[in-house]
């Protein structure tokens, strides 16, 4: 590895399980080294000493190993030949293809000056109801999955990904298993996507620590992409959760103090780094754009915990999967699903009614939840009560479940249609302007 | 001034050996690769002085030379800040160069070379404090103060000032001899350390006056005052940042500072977006014109995160010595004791409780104690109003930033999951939720005063009313609806007349949006006269069914332009309603 004139240590005086120390001086904080090979960062500068954190672990290492220092942080070479292309951790093909040439740029590189930005006004179209209808994406906009782990949030996403109509898809793969990135590999290729494609993998067979490179790569690749090829590129990460593990990890093993549950005090920050390269660009450079979508996977639905808890406050809403046991179905769940820039395009790109009839159809769905619950604690139920029972199960066959495929307007005609068909005008509860259009009752 | 060399580094805290003397607090510069840092000095140990970063410190490498400058984290204060964006540093973001915020670039907050119309209020031979007006300039149609130099120690007496007329800001305008006899060149530009509180004014009295947001649960229910402080916790997705805005949007105030603190950087992208297109509802000039950004989002360096709310609050002290009304907006609060937090692990200081420096609550409460309405030398007031924001972890008001918080803001707006779940916005809990000033005598006197002596009473009643209507509720769900008395469905219902009519307002609705306070007065009568009728009803279905009516057409009432002929077409369906009811 090391080339001439390189200095080449061969005296390390601590080893933990993640870390190596040594003396040496003339070195960069976040400088990369390779201890035997084994690639390496600077976390820690005291003076001479050194602190090392090893991607891949420390095991195996000798005291007497060779340690040099590259002289640069994490970098990624980035060009066309990107496209198509599956990539480990350190941005090394793993598809058998040969290495890529380009330009090389560091990773987790600086943010854009929010001043620089442009205001996110363009819909993403997926076709499912609950997103587009409920929760509307907007491209250049962060948004993750809270999932359990045996949702199907990982096809959910690839069904977004293919109909976003992106320019590029970026998959960061983080404790990803096996079998979820050959499904990844295999939808793409079937769906005659895969030149559209760039992936960067972890899997659950890789050391745990190496997924902290594996979102500064995506983002650096997706920024190539959006700054320099004026592309919207879509970057899917999953999952965030694995990553705020290896996080934990690594602080952990640098004695450092941990907040709420296990993890660095340092979370929001580390993870808003990642979310808030999602950006749209104005045409004045090029109008790119980097939408993320993310999947956060929570320990039995907790959403109190440390890494959705964080992740809500950074992201631009999120979205919940739930099967609802009245059509057997998984549907995009109304309540606590969210997108927060869907007024941008809510209305504006879509049908002047979208929020109202959106708002209107939610209530009614809560007010059938409530019905649920009095069914359930043995009270008769009221007529009202009824109606909106079945109101709901229609709405979640026709609307809610994520196999539904329709444009906006058809969305925003059938909903109008049920409401025609189950409820009275006072108990819609819609703006007369919008009423008088669409209101039709037999 | 003193020197040092690069010794160690952990993240953004670098250790520095210096060979002379430096003060906490004090601002070095971090020379490396051609860039110098701007950081922070946080702890001094020996001859090494520890120091915040307020960049990256990608690559920096030990033995890199480090300046001192001899003073602690300062902003620099004239006209020509209005409608600006800055980072928490106080750099103009504008004339950055480049997509992208470079390492070490740092720019001027001002405009040297604009020309103000200068207009003396002074002259030769009078005697003035620090603080006192010398002239006035006028910005974006806000009269500005020239001041006297803030540090100026005791009397002075003006030896010379210039005739009105065009300066810039760097131009000596006057020349004021102090007590020793010294001259002191006075020109438009004062200088402050962000850390430390102004008290340039003679008093702090209680505030009184009610400060007009146009939100009705804020306005009506649970009012804020002209240089109040007040609190929005909610976890995420319950609408703080909504509600924020839709108070910056609409508060009759002279200057609005929104610091955003660590949050999403789309957020602030919104107001720059918007505001310069947006009304002042009071003025009718544009929303940016009275508006400055500190936008320090959270992918920014954690540490300027921590100087931005202090950057914003010294900005805001500045205009308030001027005789103005500021409204300072921080979201959120949360992100900035984070970034206190990650400073103070780093330093291995002993943690408190969830990790936050043993010091938060008092820092917390210094923060809100800089807010407040004050009369100055000259007798004139001016106020800064804040409202913080806070972002409880998991949602849970029992940690340690809220209740830090708690024990010193006035006003506790807490938004609510479960009504956010809903679609109830703005989703401030009714019942949880006060403002202080309700109780202080001296705001009943002055809305006795502006609006009239009944209006205190009938919210005090209508609260009343909310919390029935809530416990009702819990009955009705474990009764079921015919195990309660009929009536016990009418007192709900009113209850939530209450909730839609008042407190659910829609942000995103031209009109409903904002509510002036004579309107406001009108929807209270109108609900109060609701809530006061004793109805007859048969059972409890009709009173669903009424109430579902009567809360359908008053919605229709808040839609409509105030006064149009829909309005008063609502209002007499409304009426007429009520009196034929039984």
């Amino acid at each position: 590895m090391a080339t001439a004139f390189q200095k080449i240590y061969t005296k390390i005086s601590q080893i933990t399980k993640a870390t190596c120390s040594l003396k040496a001086t003339g070195v960069g904080y976040d400088e990369l080294a390779t201890i035997n090979g084994k690639l390496a960062q600077v976390v820690k500068i005291s003076g001479e000493d050194i602190t090392l954190q090893v991607f891949e672990g420390t095991g195996g290492i000798p005291t007497n190993a060779e340690v040099v220092f590259l002289g640069k942080a994490p970098t990624l070479k980035v060009s066309e030949q990107l496209s198509g292309r599956f990539f480990n951790a350190y941005g090394h093909p793993i598809d058998g293809g040969p290495e890529i040439e380009g330009k090389e740029i560091e990773i987790g590189g600086p943010s854009v000056n929010p001043v620089r930005r442009k205001q996110p006004s363009e819909l993403i179209a997926t076709g499912i109801a609950g997103i587009d209808l409920n929760n509307t994406l907007v491209s250049g906009q962060k948004i993750p999955f809270f999932a359990d782990p045996d949702q199907p949030f990982n096809e959910v996403m690839a069904m977004v990904a293919l109909r976003a109509k992106a320019d590029k898809i970026i998959l960061g793969g983080m404790g990803m298993t096996n079998d979820d990135y050959y499904f990844f590999r295999n939808t793409f290729s079937n769906a005659g996507a895969l030149d559209r494609i760039i992936a960067f993998m972890n899997t659950t067979e890789d050391p745990a620590v190496e997924r902290l490179l594996v979102p500064d790569m995506t983002l650096a690749a997706a920024e190539y992409f959006a700054v320099e090829k004026h592309e919207k590129v879509l970057v899917l990460l999953t999952d965030m959760t694995s990553y705020a593990d290896s996080l934990s990890i690594v602080s952990n093993r640098m004695d450092q103090i941990p907040s709420k549950d296990s993890m660095p005090g340092s979370l929001y920050s580390d993870l808003a780094k990642i979310y808030e390269k999602a950006v749209q660009f104005p045409e004045e450079v090029g109008g790119g754009s980097i939408t993320i979508i993310a999947v956060t996977t929570l320990s039995g639905g907790d959403i109190t915990h440390a890494v959705p808890d964080n992740t809500g406050y950074i992201t631009e809403g999120q979205l919940y999967l739930r099967r609802d046991s009245d059509i057997g179905k998984v549907i995009v769940d109304p309540f606590r699903s969210l997108s927060r820039l869907k007024q941008l395009v809510a209305g504006k790109k879509t049908r002047k009614d979208h929020s109202q009839v959106m708002n209107a159809a939610i209530r009614l769905y809560a007010d059938a939840a409530n019905a649920k619950t009095k069914l359930e604690n043995g009270f008769d139920l009221t007529d009202y009560d009824n109606r909106c029972l079945d109101f709901a199960k229609e709405y979640a066959d026709k609307i809610l479940a994520i196999d539904v495929d329709l444009d906006t307007t058809e969305m925003l005609d059938v909903t109008w249609t049920l409401f025609c068909k189950f409820f009275s005008l006072e108990e819609v509860n819609i703006k007369k302007e919008f009423t008088d259009i669409y209101w039709k009752k037999e | 001034m003193t020197k040092g060399t690069v010794k160690g580094v952990i993240a953004n805290m670098v250790t520095v050996a210096v060979d002379g003397p430096v003060s906490q607090g004090e601002i070095c510069y971090i020379e490396t690769g051609g860039d110098k840092l701007m950081s922070e000095v946080i702890k001094v140990v020996g001859s090494d002085a520890f120091v915040q970063v307020f960049e990256s410190t990608r690559g920096l490498k030990v033995g890199s030379p480090v300046e001192f400058t001899g003073h602690m984290l300062e902003v620099q204060l004239a006209p020509g800040m209005l409608s600006k964006n800055y980072d928490g540093l106080q750099n103009d973001l504008d004339k950055m160069e480049g997509v992208f915020l470079k390492r070490g670039q740092y720019t001027d907050p001002l405009d040297q070379d604009r020309i103000w119309d200068f207009t003396p209020l002074v002259k030769v031979g009078d005697e003035v404090l620090g603080s006192d007006w010398l002239g006035s300039v006028e910005e974006n149609h806000q009269p500005l103060k020239i001041m006297a130099p803030f540090q100026m120690e005791g009397k002075a007496k003006v030896k010379s000032i210039v005739p009105a007329g065009q300066y810039k800001i760097k131009d000596t305008i006057a020349v004021l001899t102090d007590e020793n006899g010294n001259d002191i060149n006075v020109n438009m530009i004062q200088h402050w350390p962000v850390k430390f509180a102004m008290t340039n004014y003679k008093q702090k009295p209680r505030p009184f006056k009610l400060l007009e947001t146009g939100v009705r649960t804020i306005d009506t229910f649970n009012p804020i005052v002209e240089g109040g402080t007040g609190f929005i916790p909610g976890p995420f997705g319950t609408g703080k940042t909504v509600l924020q805005h839709a108070i910056s949007k609409q508060a009759e105030a002279d200057i609005v500072i929104i610091a955003a603190c660590g949050e999403r950087a789309n957020e602030v992208v919104e107001i720059f977006t918007e505001f310069p297109e947006l009304v002042d509802p009071h003025t009718g000039r544009k929303l940016m014109e009275r508006t400055i950004i500190i936008a320090n989002t959270s992918n920014m360096p954690v540490a300027a995160r921590e100087a931005s709310v202090y950057t914003a609050m010294t900005m805001a002290g500045y205009y308030r010595s001027m005789g103005l009304r500021v409204l300072l907006m921080a979201d959120s609060t949360s992100r900035w004791a984070q970034a206190l937090r990650e400073m103070s692990n780093r330093m291995e200081e002993l943690p408190g409780p969830d990790a936050f420096p043993m010091d938060l609550s008092a820092l917390i409460a210094n923060f809100y104690g800089r807010a407040g309405y004050v009369f100055l030398n000259n007798g004139k007031v001016g106020s800064i109003t804040f409202i913080g924001t806070v972002s409880p972890a998991g949602g849970n008001l029992k940690e340690p930033v809220t209740e830090s918080t708690k024990k010193v803001a006035r006003c506790f707006y807490g938004l609510e999951q479960n009504r956010a779940d809903k679609k109830r916005y703005p989703a401030v809990n009714p019942i949880d939720s006060y403002s202080k000033y309700l109780e202080y005598p001296e705001f009943a006197e002055y809305i006795n005063g502006t609006i009239n002596d009944a209006w205190i009473p009938k919210i005090l009643k209508l609260k009343t009313r909310m919390q029935r209507g809530k416990e009702i509720a819990e009955q009705i769900n474990i009764l079921g609806d015919d195990g309660v008395p009929v009536d016990y469905h009418e007192t709900f219902w009113k209850s939530e007349v209450i909730d839609y009519v008042i407190l659910q307002q829609d942000a995103f609705d031209e009109v409903d949006a904002v509510t002036p306070i004579a309107r406001q007065e009108e929807i209270l009568d109108m609900v109060t006269a609701i809530c006061e009728k004793d109805f007859q009803f048969e059972n409890f279905l009709d009173v669903v069914d009424y109430f579902k009516k009567l809360i359908n057409i008053c919605k229709q009432w808040n839609y409509s332009a105030y006064q149009s002929e829909q309005y008063n077409d609502y209002k007499k369906q409304i009426t007429e309603m009520l009196n034929s009811a039984k």
